[in-house]
Order: C-alpha cells, then structure tokens, then sequence
C-alpha cells in the first residue's frame, strides 16, 4: 500500500465532437439550467464509446471511460493503444493540462509532464537562456537548475552551441536540449511521451539509459507512452493497453504488447489474385500464396510440434534469368528471425528453364523451432545476379504458434513463455557415471 | 506515523472549488515568473531596427497628434499646462493599463502550445506580462521626465509635482490590478467566444475617450455635464486625474474618489481571478 505513488480511480473524459462555437451557448445555457435545479448535467450522460472509425451517434464521446490503475514508486508504466485510444487524453490529465470529466487521481508525488519535449523554447533566446526557462516551465526553481546546468548541457551534448539562439539549432539538437533538461527535472513521477521518436540512434540509447537509471537509481516513476514496441520492451516491465478510451489489459509488457500487436492483425492464412491483376513485372507474377498445414489445409494456429508449409503459386515469365521465391519470417515485435529462399531445392536450377510457365513451391518450416506467438510472413519473388525483386508483399501472410498442453508430447516444460526468439528442439547427449 | 504515510500530495479531480487558490504554489513558480519578465524582455524588439526605441516614439506621436487634434483643432483647454505634457502624462499613464489588459487578454489563445502539454499556474502568464510591461513604462516614464524638465527650464513654467507624488507605487499597482482583472476576465471568455478578441481593441480605444486622457475632467463636466458621471465613475478617469494631479499638480484628487478606484480594481482584479481559475482548468477543450 505504502509504496503506491500514484492512483487513478474510475477517470473518464467527455468531449465534444464537431464545430465549438455552433450551439455551445445553448448547450451551455441549458447546463447551467438543469445545474441550478439540481439536476444532473444533460450531456455527461448520452455519449458513445470512443470508436475512430465508426460514425458516432451523437456529439459526445468518451475519449476515457473508467480508468483505473495503480503506479508503484520506481517503475516505469508503459501505456500503449492505437492512435486516438486515450492515450494523450490520459496523460493531459495526468500531467493537470486539462481535468477529467469524473474520477480522481490521487498522488504523492510531483508529476511532471514532457509531452511533447522543447514546450516553451523560444526561438530567440539561447539555448542556455532556454534550459533556465523550459525548466521553470516543468517546475524546477532557478538555483535548481542552477546546480544542474552543467549536467544538462553535457548531457545534451550541445556544449558547443549553448549560447546560440535556438532558432539555429537542428530540430534533432532541439530534442537532445529538451530531453536533457527534463531528464534532469527533479519530481517523483515523470511522464514521457514519443520524446524517443526523433534524435539519433545514440542519442535514443542515451535517452533509454537515463530513464532506467531515473527509476533504477534515484527511485523515481516514469509512466511512458510510444509506439515504440521495441523502447517499451527494454524500458518497461508493466503496460497498459488502451482500446477507445478503456484499458484492455494491464500486466506484463511482454504479454501486453503482443497482445496489442497481434489484435492488431487479422488471420492472413491465404492470398490468391487472379491472372489479370495478379502483382509482379514481366518477369514474375504472384498468383497464390497460402499457409498450410502438413494435410495441405489452409489453417492459422499451428501448435509448436506442428511443421508450417508457406506454399507460393507464380506465374515465371523471366526468360533471362532463373526466379526464386524468397520468405521471410517476422515475429511479432518486428524482427526477422530468418529467410529462405526456393534456391535452396537442389533441383530449383532445372525447373526454372527461362519457359515461361507456372511453379507451385513449397517450404517447409520444421516443427519445435518456432516459439510461441505471432508471425506475419513476408513473400517475394526475385531472382539473383543481378539482383532483382519481381513482387515483394510485406505481411502477406500470417500465422500463429500456440503451446498446446494437451498434444504437448515432445516437449516437456510446458509453464509459461519459453526465453528466446526460437523454440528449437536439439539433440541432447547424455552419458552417466556411475560414482 | 501510518497515517502520515496514507495522505496523498495531491489529488486530480472534476470539481474545483470556485475560490481555491493555491497561492503557495505560485509563489513556487515565482522563478518562472522572473524568467517569463526576461524573456520578454529579450525578445521583445529582437530583429527590429529601432529596437527599444519603438518605446519612445509611439507615446511621443500620439502626444503630438493628440496635441493637434484636441488642442489645437478642437480647443480643449488645459490650463496652466501647456497642452502636450498634458497630454504625454496621459498618454504614458494609458498606455501602461492599455498594455496590460490587451497583452494579457489573450493569454490562452496565445499560450495554447505551451498550455496544452505542461502544467504550471496559469496565472503567471498574465502577472508576468503586467511585470514586464513595467519596464515600458519605466521608459516612457523617463521621456515624461525629460518633456517636464524642458518644459519647466526652457518654456520656463511654473510647474511643480504635488507631494502626493510619493504614491505613485500605488497608483501602478491599481493600474496593473485594473488592467490585469480585465485582461484575464477577457482571456477567459475568448476561449470559448472569439469574438470577444475583436472587441477589445475597439473597445480599449473607446475607453480611452472616457478616460479624460485627451481633456481635463472638469472640462467636461462643464461642457457635457449629462454624461460626465459617466467619465467621473470610470476607476480609469480617477488614475488618470490622479497621476496629472500628482506630476502637475492639476486635477481633480479627493481622498474617496482614489479610494473608489482602488475598490473597484480590487474587485475586478478578484473577479478575474475567479473567472481565470475557472477557466485554466478545461480551456484546452474548448480553445
């Protein structure tokens, strides 16, 4: 209980849709009315959840409804959803920028907010001018930032430039400025938003450190929200997944961002197009590609004993040069855990006789390689010397590998996620002496 | 010792008390305050040719114009005063309140991008504005010294400041409460009604002709004694009066009157408070 910084209890956000300024004075006229009769107000209670896509019935929405959860002191909540999921609408809440419709938060500590890194730089004034001010902004006093001046300007690595007008500054400059003053902010929770979306590779490592090392080292809570999946893994072991302004799941990152990312995606097990408007050049044309199990059945979830067939169907035009069919295989937090190529048949040289003609192939993926999760499948089809991609369909195809305890014969350990990007089964060799 | 550790900070929550003020946490943000003064003050007539200059020649011109107009055209008499240090003393008094109230009037419109991603007392804005609005007239007010002092030792009149003049201090600080109070009045209904933006300088100018900056209040008692309660009830007549009364020793002073005046600042100065209060809270949504 004790060590709870930070409670969000049943927060929700109404807004307005549409023209402000059309009929607010007349919707404010008639608050204010039901107001001073006691009643409740007319327009908290009609509102549709907050769905982007989907025409709303009415001018209300609830960019958040319901929100509750619980930040320990020293940890980083990360908080992810598609755009429009109430993602900002919390944080501006969080942050005082704007106050909920109904709820409370609850906290013992400072928040400061770097929504949106740079806020209050003036263009003008020198880059040291701005740390004094973009300080004070997020609420340091001036011996304050006094002290840590010469943290920030290192940390920035803009030393050379200090005392020049922002204005002159690369927009990547004005980023590592801004980051470097807030990373440098003194509260107990700190909310962080996109900041690690610009700057440089080595300049993103330096962000990630300094926020392990603000929660790690000097105890501080960070909530951190990006689109990053790859940052929210290294820097948060608790997320948040929002869905049209409710949280959809609260738990492990690991577990919360696949779930996020493999809703995002429907099952893909097929793709067929016909002749006319099949995609390629002259030299190749994709006609089919489909996932199979090893019945040759379309099928999405595979358990992890199972071997995965890609199968492609082609039109080979290319009387220059010999096709290949070429996969990749991209797990669900965007890595490509391997490629294969049609080449690799010993064969492939005989069937691709310059003839224009039409090749069925198959790859097969072994059984108890694969760990458990989501796949997408990346399909092309190229040829090499010189190098040349005829079709290349990014996420074309999907699949899912699942432990299923009840099948689970070959594979013994069966609690929990299995470390790694791959589930291999090797050999083992055993020998015993006896003592 | 437990319950120490059960209460929170602070707590984020709908409903806001109309006169919950946290002056504590102003006062924690006065560096901010200090810094907002300077970067004004920087970058005020940055990458302009004449720079601070631009300070002393607009009340100079329109003392000139106002002179030609009101003086010499339509023969607004100012008594012992020759009619352009009557007319500089107005001016420079004006301008200070004009100031406030029309820079602080957009305070939203014009922070929204810093407004909608921190949080800070949105009331520093504005007394950061009325602050750094000072140093104008700190300036301005040293042109109207040097006209004096022409005027006294060249023209040779016999003009002299009256005692009250050890005031002055007080008379700024119920400019600026006067200006401030309806600057943030405004700033708060601009958010949701934009027209009001239109009004202001329209109406800023308007309030100036009864403001008794162009004529000596007893002129127009004299001339247009039906409408003068109007110029005699306006808080900004009796700052103006008061000031001539204080640099020239002419006007109109009573003891009521000023104390009116401080009244009614007051008052609009609280009223602006409430009514900017109420707003900070919501006004990303509706600006």
């Amino acid at each position: 209980m004790d060590d709870i910084i930070l409670k969000v209890e049943n927060i929700s956000k109404q807004y307005r849709l549409g023209v402000i300024g059309t009929g607010t004075i007349s919707h404010d006229l008639n608050r204010w009315w039901s107001k001073i009769r006691g009643k409740e107000d007319p327009y908290l209670k009609i509102g549709d959840t907050n769905d982007r896509s989907v025409k709303g019935k009415n001018n209300y929405v609830w960019a958040l409804e319901d929100i509750s959860f619980e930040i320990k002191k020293g940890e980083i909540l990360g908080v992810i959803g598609k755009n429009g999921a109430g993602k900002s609408t919390l944080l501006k809440i969080l942050s005082k920028v704007t106050s909920p419709s109904t709820g409370i938060i609850k906290s013992r500590g400072r928040i400061a907010s770097l929504l949106e890194v740079g806020t209050g730089f003036h263009p003008e004034l020198t880059g040291r001018e701005n740390i004094f001010l973009n300080g004070a902004i997020l609420g340091m006093t001036k011996p304050e930032i006094k002290s840590k001046l010469d943290e920030i300007i290192d940390f920035s690595g803009c030393m050379r430039y200090i005392d020049t007008p922002v204005k002159r500054y690369s927009s990547g400059m004005k980023v590592r400025l801004a980051f470097a003053v807030a990373a440098h902010l003194e509260p107990e929770i700190l909310v962080v938003d996109e900041v690690l979306a610009v700057g440089d590779a080595e300049f993103q490592k330096k962000a990630i450190g300094k926020m392990q090392d603000i929660s790690k080292g000097e105890g501080r809570t960070v909530i951190f929200v990006s689109h990053d999946m790859d940052a929210m893994l290294k820097l948060t072991k608790r997320c948040i997944l929002l869905e049209n302004g409710r949280v959809k799941e609260n738990g492990a990152t690991g577990k919360v961002v696949s779930k996020y990312l493999s809703d995002q995606s429907v099952e893909k097990s097929t793709l067929q197009w016909e002749k006319e408007d099949a995609p390629g050049n002259q030299f190749a044309k994709l006609l089919k590609v489909s996932v199979l199990s090893d019945d040759n059945s379309v099928k999405f979830n595979f358990d992890l004993t199972e071997k995965v067939f890609i199968e492609f169907e082609y039109l080979d035009l290319n009387e220059e040069n010999k096709n290949t069919a070429i996969l990749h295989i991209i797990n669900e937090f965007g890595t490509t855990l391997f490629a294969s190529n049609e080449f690799d048949n010993p064969e492939w040289e005989s069937y691709h006789d310059q003839k224009t003609s039409k090749i069925i192939t198959k790859c097969a993926i072994p059984g108890n390689f694969l760990s458990e999760g989501m796949y997408s499948v990346l399909v092309a089809v190229g040829s090499y010397n010189p190098s040349m991609v005829h079709v290349k369909i990014e996420g074309a195809l999907n699949f899912r590998i699942i432990n299923n305890p009840d099948i689970l014969k070959t594979q013994k350990n069966v609690g929990g996620k299995w470390p790694g990007l791959i589930r291999p089964m090797l050999k083992w060799t055993i020998e015993k002496e006896g003592i | 010792m437990k319950q120490t550790k059960n209460t929170w900070l602070f707590e984020i929550s709908p409903k806001k008390n109309l006169f919950a003020f946290d002056f504590r946490e102003i006062w924690r943000y006065r560096d901010l305050l200090l810094l907002f003064v300077k970067r004004d003050v920087i970058t005020l007539y940055k990458q302009t040719i004449l720079g601070p200059l631009w300070y002393l020649i607009q009340p100079l011109l329109t003392s000139v114009i106002f002179t030609l107009i009101f003086n010499s055209v339509a023969g607004i008499k100012t008594g012992e005063i020759p009619p352009f240090l009557f007319n500089l003393t107005g001016v420079t008094a004006w301008n200070y309140f004009k100031d406030c109230l029309t820079n602080t009037a957009d305070t939203f419109k014009k922070n929204e991008h810093i407004f909608s991603k921190v949080y800070f007392p949105r009331v520093v804005m504005p007394m950061s504005v009325v602050i750094s609005n000072m140093l104008k007239f700190g300036i301005q007010l040293l042109i109207l010294t040097f006209f004096y002092l022409y005027f006294v030792f060249y023209q040779g009149y016999d003009i002299q400041p009256n005692i009250m003049l050890l005031f002055f201090p007080v008379l700024i600080i119920i400019m600026a409460l006067l200006g401030l109070g309806f600057g943030m009045i405004i700033s708060s209904m601009t958010t949701k009604y934009r027209d009001l933006s239109f009004l202001v300088t329209f109406g800023v100018q308007l309030l100036m002709y009864i403001s008794a900056v162009v004529y000596p209040l007893e002129v127009i008692k004299e001339k247009a004694a039906q409408y003068a309660w109007i110029v005699e009830y306006n808080p900004m007549t009796t700052i103006i009066e008061t000031f001539r009364f204080m640099m020239l020793d002419q006007g109109v002073f009573t003891l009521n009157w000023i104390l009116y005046a401080i009244l009614i600042s007051g008052l609009v100065f609280l009223t602006g408070l409430l009514v900017f209060n109420r707003t900070e809270k919501n006004f990303i949504d509706t600006v």
